[in-house]
């Protein structure tokens, strides 16, 4: 039987799969993919379910094709997503780059393998999340949020595609094989309790000059218009002036840099979400995101249970990374260690966050698996 | 007097980018020409273009358009036709953005038969990047790249895309503005896509480069060395070197992409 709305209710689905169900509810309504492991359960359901509820579903011939369907599909009015794997994601950063500057909302999925190159397709690994940050051209601002759970791998999508709307940018869901290929139970939520999120779409009328593209407010969001209604909106990846033209004066484009800049850091507590355990009094913080967190949690208590006072603070929001939050939440901790499962790399992000109050060390794992609780909890019994 | 076309242009925007002479203006020209006889309105038309000196010509259009990456702008444009298929969709490309860095989202529209008009200007290098040698540039000419004449041979644009499965395939010259506008107005009528290669004078690089002259005279090299598809049926490949061989190659009936997309959604929901 079709299903031609969003699923409701209680399911028991694959993280990748409740993903889908995720950006569905949001209102994603296109999706361009190409296939790779470990994302391709994404692609295979969206072909299926988008057109139950009237989406659009294309395999693109490539990424590079793919996420410039995303973007174009989005100026036509639609929300829209892809969803890759590392070699993919670094072909989708040129079109990652052109949303960035054009502030056009869409949802990225890059559900990390261990690399770099093929590495090993069909597991996991945290090594994308620099990429995350800096994988495209230039200065940007860019969020990417971490699911932990299947059921995060729904409500992160719902809100990957509402911070997307909200800031007009490209919004990164940077999962990884292990929580991908989970299978859990999940609560498909109902859109009517999910406060879904729209572009801001032009107030006046067609016809009348309309700031699209440079609002005077520095940490401004424009609105947005949709093609062939009448607006005659010029989109380009150039940076630009008020009407949407090429410029090559400093000036402009510093204005254009620090507004796409500070409409994303301006709004960091909005944007940027922590869940915490056990900081009250603790001595020792565990910080991890992803898979690796469920570990880290496990490790905290059974540290807790010997008598350590050790905490746990998971970033759900990795980019904008939000030190102050952190170093506010680690307290007076004098050991923060971060656990990731690549060689370290949001642990430098820690360490600029605690480093002056704290002692900083990482617990890793190269990727295939996270690292145990037990490794996590002998490196709290070391520090503690 | 104003010019024509201007009423389609964005004045604003003026001096435009391109050189004195170069024929991508004319392709500008011959596009709003289409539409203004057409009577469509412009406000349902978007043009997308990708990068270089053709990718300003979309930029220049008074309705809705979108300047894309280099390369890439027929799978931007593939994705506004699926999210508004009741616009029409208008792509600029030069010989470097659809058939090199984006040769394969052009067999791919055209594979999909998205309804998009994809209009080529070959001017036979990168004419914006300073005059490289590129997919279509002739056997022996110099370009910056190929100091002692390039030694690849061209791709046939027309033939390339004709086999992959687009539903009206032409080639002219800025040289026939006539032929090239009618071209554009029967493929802003189709229900597929259209695939228009425009010959066309790139002065400043690749004519001064291997001394070609000025605009006027490139024209008329072009007039002089093209040959009609019927003609060229009859000759033989030496008699066909240099010759740019111009008309109609296809004009068929096939189910456009988005239109499929429509169907199978229906299929999708039981209705």
């Amino acid at each position: 039987m079709p299903q031609s709305q969003a699923l409701k209710g209680l399911d028991y689905l694959q993280g990748n799969e409740a993903l889908v169900e995720g950006a569905i509810s949001a209102g994603c309504r296109f999706f361009a993919g190409y296939p790779i492991t470990p994302s391709n359960e994404i692609s295979e359901r969206m072909s299926w379910r988008l057109p139950q509820v009237g989406g659009i579903f294309v395999q693109g011939e490539d990424e590079l094709a793919s996420i410039a369907m995303v973007i174009g599909a989005s100026w036509g009015g639609l929300k829209a997503m892809t969803a890759t794997s590392g070699p993919g994601f670094s072909l989708m950063q040129e079109g990652i780059g052109y949303a960035c500057i054009t502030e056009t909302p869409c949802v990225i999925v890059d559900i990390q393998r261990c690399a770099p190159g093929q590495g090993i397709a069909t597991k996991g690994q945290q090594g994308d999340m620099m990429q995350a940050r800096w994988g495209t051209h230039g200065d940007h601002e860019i969020i990417a949020l971490a699911p932990a759970s299947v059921q995060e791998m729904f409500d992160l999508a719902v809100e990957a595609f509402n911070l997307s709307e909200t800031y007009r940018v490209p919004c990164l869901m940077m999962a990884e094989e292990i929580v991908a290929h989970m299978r859990d139970k999940v609560r498909l939520r109902d859109p009517c309790e999910l406060q879904l999120r729209d572009r801001k779409r032009p107030e006046s009328p067609p016809g009348k000059p309309i700031d699209f593209h440079q609002p005077e407010d520095e940490a401004g969001i424009p609105p947005m218009p949709r093609f062939g209604d009448g607006y005659r909106i010029a989109v380009s990846a150039f940076s630009r002036n008020r009407m949407g033209y090429p410029i090559t004066d400093k000036e402009l484009h510093g204005r254009l840099l620090r507004r796409l800049s500070n409409k994303i850091l301006k709004n960091i507590d909005a944007i940027a979400r922590f869940e915490s355990a056990f900081l009250d009094d603790a001595d020792v913080v565990v910080v991890s995101y992803g898979t690796p967190a469920r570990s880290a949690k496990s490790a905290v208590k059974a540290a807790r249970e010997e008598g350590v006072k050790a905490g746990y603070v998971r970033p759900i929001t990795i980019w904008p990374f939000h030190h102050e939050k952190l170093r506010a939440l680690c307290g007076r901790a004098k050991e923060v260690i971060a656990v990731e499962m690549n060689l370290g790399q949001i642990a430098g992000e820690v360490e600029k966050a605690v480093a002056c109050n704290a002692r900083t060390s990482l617990v890793s794992s190269p990727g295939v698996e996270p690292p145990t609780p037990w490794e996590i909890l002998s490196k709290i019994r070391e520090v503690a | 007097m104003e010019h024509p076309a201007l009423k389609y242009f964005r004045k604003e925007r003026l001096p435009h980018v391109w050189c004195a002479g170069c024929g991508t203006g004319q392709i500008f020209h011959y596009t709003v020409k289409a539409i203004e006889e057409l009577g469509l309105e412009p406000d349902r038309v978007v043009w997308v273009s990708g990068i270089g000196c053709s990718g300003r010509i979309g930029a220049y259009w008074i309705g809705d358009n979108m300047h894309t990456l280099h390369g890439r702008p027929l799978a931007f444009a593939t994705g506004i036709k699926l999210a508004r298929p009741e616009l029409k969709v208008v792509v600029h490309g030069g010989d470097g953005d659809l058939a090199s860095i984006g040769g394969n989202h052009l067999i791919h529209a055209a594979r999909r038969n998205v309804g998009l008009v994809a209009i080529c200007v070959n001017n036979f290098n990168y004419g914006m990047t300073g005059g490289q040698v590129s997919p279509t540039t002739p056997l022996g000419s110099t370009t910056m790249t190929t100091p002692y004449g390039n030694d690849e041979p061209p791709f046939d644009l027309c033939g390339l895309v004709a086999s992959a499965g687009a539903t009206y395939v032409a080639r002219w010259t800025t040289a026939h503005a006539r032929p090239a506008i009618n071209s554009i107005k029967k493929a802003l009528q189709k229900d597929g896509f259209s695939f228009i290669e425009i010959v066309s004078q790139c002065v400043t690089t690749y004519g001064r480069r291997n001394r070609l002259g000025d605009g006027p005279q490139m024209m008329r090299t072009f007039q002089r060395m093209s040959v009609s598809r019927e003609q060229a049926a009859k000759m033989s490949a030496e008699e066909l070197g240099g010759r740019i061989v111009i008309g109609e190659f296809v004009d068929r009936e096939r189910p456009e992409f988005s239109a499929m997309k429509g169907e199978l959604i229906k299929r999708a929901r039981g209705e």
